[in-house]
């Protein structure tokens, strides 16, 4: 069992947990992903490793919640413990001293993009940090990231907070005002940013890597349900990945396979939530009395 | 008990194995093969010559003392018969399930020649389970020698190779990857083949004996190889993580929703237990009409898994004949049984999608059987004019696995073939690197359970050897095929 030992609520639907997994941790780098599983019935879901601490042997995981999983995960506390917690799973981030990068992290795409901002810029290059989110309760980790980059943009898509943009229209200034110096940009977030997030960067001519969010189940290439095409190829985000070039993604595909079990995710949120109401009318109905 | 005549005891005919109702069985998950009642399982036991110089042992790959424990099964010894099938194999219960005895032992039994054989996967099964029924007991123990052994995966290699190594002393840690133990067993071969609190009594078994079983660790990613030799003080390692990586047909249309590899949909069945969702949490399609590209075993696993799950028609298409379908003669008549169709001589050439991205047929062409291919089997090539579109809404690919590659990850020394399998040696299951050994399908690519438990079973063998041997023990690495 690995132990949840810190919460931290980062907005209504956006959690951040500290998780007790020592040998994750020894190994652990940036751009890598852990699959989790929450008790005996759950699912195994893959979750980008935010941060790690070696000596305390816990890793950071933060989440939006979206389904029955990220809801009932949602909902534990700490000293309660998960049935699995693997990894740290697939290709860990290319870090070199590339010079200028440009990092994107979009919504919970913020989570996984710091420790990759971090690498970068312990590798000596000059890390320009752009965050957005939907709205302000959204945001999160700008102290943070302002600490690991030289410069930081953030911006809100409906302003209530910061600059009102998407994260692709500063970008988009940055490349066409400082373009040349730029040599790589790295897009995390939903897949319809990262996809956004590149095609803003191609006609720069900027290499631009995404990190993958695909359906997934052993996460060591057993299985193939991650598959996604890259420069017209398969391949399998759990092994090969997650981080692609963002230009060579087939995007609609990738877009169209997130979106194979959209019922059953209703269904068994549905189920779950329907669960957590009777639960809590009997707990007041048990006060009542 | 008194011992019939030999002529009677010929007279005796194989006893059938009772099995749920095809239509009821159809559409449940549970076990098919229902189990000998007692009094079929005493009558079978008294076909058994007890041939002085048993052919059947020699067609086991752990050498199954059988005669032996038949005698004790028809004599009614229960615990004695228990005490002499577990001396050679660990998982009876699981190999009295789901091994091939029709080409292992059975195949060389001597009433085969003249009538059916001895049933014995039916015997063995019915003792093992006998024996869970009464609770298992743990053999006496050596004392510890102090040398530890880690083995990696929990499928019937690893199982057997720490089983065996405990037996002898040695202090053994199962790395698994997932998050549960059996590996194959429990992910791959379906419930109503080989019910998973059948694999779990019996790896409790293996624990009883002092191996532990760590869940969750990666090996290539959690852990290194070398760091298992290294800082986590291991004297030896035995690979057996099987073969795990699925294969596709590289054709159009492979990437739309819909498209399984046999792997994936076996998985979310078996080991998430989808088909109690939302019960359990893992979701999977069921599809109308479901097409399965593959004739063997996991082909057949994967069919009769769809049509449980509620599948209206479920197509195997193969691209060879019946003859050379690779699935276990039972199989196949258990799948033809339950309503499977068949199209035999069949390939697809293409998977084509809605305008939602989801499968809508697959298109395939006849075959016929050409010139001898280099395995020795006819060639199948395409009927040309023949193509024809298969209204299916998914597909399952079931085209055979490889190795994983991602336990050889940051370790150097360990020669493969070009196939992706480990080089190792056939008796002793040495590998290129020193203190690493290999066997099971990581080494042989996708081949049956019971080969992987003898393979599991001659490594622990030289493990032991070698950590016996003492400082001066030098490696020999794996001695070329055939010398």
């Amino acid at each position: 069992m690995y132990e949840i030992v810190a919460r931290e609520d980062l907005a209504p639907v956006t959690k951040l947990f500290v998780v007790r997994a020592p040998r994750v941790a020894a190994k652990a780098q940036a751009g890598q992903f852990v699959i989790l599983r929450i008790d005996a019935r759950g699912e195994r879901i893959p979750l980008t490793i935010a941060d790690f601490d070696r000596e305390a042997g816990t890793v950071t995981i933060i989440f939006q919640v979206v389904g029955k999983t990220t809801k009932q995960l949602s909902l534990m506390r700490p000293g309660e413990a998960l049935a699995s917690f693997t990894g740290p799973l697939g290709l860990p981030t290319e870090v070199e001293r590339y010079g200028t990068v440009v990092c994107v992290g979009g919504g919970v795409g913020i989570a996984p993009i710091f420790p990759i901002a971090r690498a970068l810029r312990e590798a000596g290059n000059h890390v320009i940090s752009i965050i957005g989110a939907r709205n302000k309760d959204l945001l999160f980790w700008e102290e943070k990231m302002r600490s690991v980059s030289d410069e930081l943009i953030v911006c809100t898509d409906d302003g209530s907070y910061a600059r009102k943009a998407l994260v692709t229209e500063p970008l988009k200034e940055l490349l066409e005002a400082r373009g040349d110096e730029v040599q790589r940009v790295w897009a995390i977030g939903p897949a319809i940013m990262m996809k956004f997030c590149s095609l803003t960067t191609k006609p720069f001519g900027v290499k631009t890597i995404v990190s993958l969010n695909s359906i997934m189940v052993d996460g060591t290439g057993m299985c193939g349900a991650c598959r996604v095409e890259v420069g017209g190829r398969t391949r399998f985000v759990c092994v090969d990945g997650p981080e692609f070039d963002g230009h060579e993604v087939d995007w609609d595909l990738l877009l169209s396979r997130q979106r194979i079990y959209l019922e059953e995710e209703k269904r068994a949120l549905e189920k779950f939530e329907h669960e957590c109401r009777c639960m809590e009318a009997e707990r007041a109905q048990g006060v009542a009395r | 008990m008194t011992e019939p005549k030999p002529t009677k005891r010929e007279k005796i005919p194989r006893q059938p194995m009772p099995t749920q109702d095809p239509q009821v069985r159809r559409r449940n998950f549970q076990e098919v093969a229902l189990g000998l009642p007692p009094e079929r399982a005493v009558l079978e036991a008294q076909r058994c010559l007890q041939c002085k110089k048993p052919l059947c042992v020699t067609g086991c790959p752990v050498e199954v003392r059988i005669p032996e424990f038949i005698l004790a099964l028809r004599e009614g010894e229960m615990w004695k018969a228990v005490e002499l099938l577990k001396d050679k194999n660990n998982l009876p219960a699981i190999c009295g399930r789901v091994c091939p005895q029709e080409t292992q032992c059975e195949a060389h039994c001597v009433l085969g020649r003249k009538e059916e054989p001895v049933a014995i996967g039916r015997l063995e099964r019915f003792v093992a389970d006998w024996e869970l029924r009464q609770g298992v007991r743990r053999p006496q123990l050596p004392p510890p020698t102090g040398k530890r052994v880690a083995v990696v995966g929990s499928g019937p290699a690893g199982l057997t190779c720490a089983a065996d190594l405990a037996r002898l002393g040695h202090e053994v840690t199962i790395f698994e990857s997932l998050h549960a133990p059996g590996g194959v067993l429990t992910y791959g071969i379906p419930e109503f083949r080989l019910p998973k609190d059948i694999v779990y009594a019996e790896v409790d078994y293996v624990k009883s004996l002092g191996v532990k079983i760590e869940l969750n660790v990666v090996v290539g990613k959690t852990l290194t190889l070398d760091e298992i030799l290294g800082k986590e003080g291991y004297d030896a390692v035995f690979l057996g993580t099987g073969a795990g990586l699925p294969m596709f047909m590289d054709i159009p249309g492979e990437n739309f929703n819909g498209v399984y590899s046999a792997n994936e949909f076996l998985t979310r069945v078996n080991l998430m237990k989808a088909y109690l969702f939302p019960e359990y949490d893992t979701p999977v399609k069921v599809g109308r009409r479901v097409a399965v590209v593959g004739a063997g075993n996991v082909a057949m696993d994967s069919a009769r898994s769809a049509l449980r799950l509620g599948a209206d028609e479920v197509f195997i298409v193969y691209r060879r004949s019946r003859a050379e379908a690779p699935a276990r003669a039972e199989e196949l008549h258990n799948a033809i049984e339950e309503g499977i169709q068949f199209h035999w001589l069949t390939n697809p050439v293409e998977i084509l999608g809605n305008d939602k991205g989801w499968v809508r047929a697959m298109r395939c062409i006849r075959m016929e059987l050409g010139e001898p291919d280099a395995s020795g089997r006819r060639r199948p090539v395409p009927v040309p004019g023949t193509e024809f579109d298969l209204e299916v809404d998914i597909v399952i690919m079931a085209l055979g696995t490889r190795p994983n590659p991602l336990v050889f990850f940051e370790s150097k020394g360990l020669e493969r073939t070009r196939w992706g399998t480990v080089v190792a040696d056939e008796q002793t299951g040495r590998t290129t690197k020193p203190r690493v050994w290999a066997g099971g399908d990581i080494v042989t690519g996708a081949a049956t359970v019971i080969s992987a438990m003898g393979a599991g079973k001659r490594a622990a063998a030289d493990i032991h050897r070698y950590l016996m041997a003492g400082d001066g023990a030098t490696w020999e690495g794996p001695r070329p095929a055939g010398a």
